[in-house]
């Protein structure tokens, strides 16, 4: 299914976002995450099921002022 | 110096982590500076990049309290998805919120912020509003439960330094036992220390340094300048006066005329 991961559009095989993040390459990353402007807690991700469509947000540590 | 949410800091620096040079002068710039906080944002990942942890490992070798910040967003919702990803991330309550209102001053929009501190402070968050000198939005921040308030000096990136110090006396004034830190907008040493001369708490600060010719040397600058003022505020300052009056005693002064 078609999805936008960060912006992208994006073509994943993967349905929970747990899934998604190592089949996009970000395996053991430090990262937080966020579906259609939603938080998603590392935790409830390998039970989270994205859908086609869905904006995926994936973020990590960065400077900042 | 107040406590922030009961930690007590050891310095009165509170130090931005962008736009330096390189990471080994972040570095420097941050140990020369004594900085006690260090504030930090989040911002999209590339698949397979690691930027992110390197950023966080120069940081946690800081040693320093972590702030994140929820720069950039414009909204409500927005900053509140940004806290909570900063959370889990730098595993902090710590949040320094900013819901920015208009594009060219980077002016607090008011009425975000309330809606955001109010979500944020039910969420269990410790709350570091970036606002303004406003009397009234003070007052509905901590009523929205912020026990921290950061007005600003002047526009973010400016260098400008206290641009309204009246309103900035005021506000020091009407909430005296509420810790408060200048947020943004100075530029040199001098303004950080008439913040810590009017009373306020600590400073925050990131261009100034960053940005410097020499970053590592406007650091420590802005060290010293931030524990003069805090020095010069405990030694109870002199009452300025309109009129002259001389220092030297004129009790026995010869007489000559």
């Amino acid at each position: 299914m078609k999805i936008s991961i960060n912006g992208v559009a994006t073509e994943v095989a993967a349905t929970s976002l747990d899934a998604i993040l190592q089949e996009a390459g970000y395996g053991d990353l430090r990262v937080a995450t966020a579906v259609n402007r939603n938080f998603v807690p590392v935790g409830q991700r390998s039970t989270y099921q994205i859908e086609a469509g869905d904006a995926v947000e994936i973020v990590a540590p960065r400077q900042g002022g | 110096m107040n406590s922030f949410y009961g930690v007590k800091l050891p310095t009165a620096f509170m130090l931005g982590t962008a736009n330096y040079p390189s990471p080994a002068i972040l570095d420097a710039a941050f140990r020369q500076s004594q900085a006690s906080v260090a504030t930090v944002s989040v911002r999209r990942e590339a698949a397979g990049a690691r930027a992110g942890e390197g950023f966080w490992r120069l940081i946690r070798e800081l040693g320093v309290q972590v702030l994140p910040n929820t720069a950039g967003c414009h909204t409500a919702s927005e900053a509140v998805t940004t806290a909570h990803m900063a959370r889990e991330l730098f595993d902090t309550n710590w949040i320094k919120l900013e819901v920015i209102g208009h594009s060219d001053s980077l002016q607090p929009d008011p009425f975000g912020l309330v809606e955001a501190a109010t979500i944020l402070c039910r969420d269990g968050f410790k709350v570091f509003p970036y606002t303004t000198e406003d009397l009234v939005l003070a007052d509905r921040l901590l009523d929205a439960g912020c026990e921290v308030l950061m007005p600003w000096g002047a526009p973010i990136g400016t260098g400008l330094g206290l641009i309204n110090p009246y309103g900035l006396r005021s506000l020091r004034a009407q909430y005296p036992h509420v810790p408060m830190v200048i947020d943004a907008g100075l530029g040199l040493p001098s303004q950080a220390a008439q913040a810590m001369e009017m009373g306020f708490d600590a400073v925050l600060l990131n261009t100034a340094v960053a940005k410097a010719g020499d970053p590592v040397a406007m650091a420590c600058a802005f060290a010293k300048a931030i524990k003069a003022g805090q020095l010069a505020k405990t030694a109870d300052p002199m009452e300025p006066r309109d009129m002259a009056e001389p220092s030297t005693p004129l009790i026995g002064k010869a007489f000559l005329q």
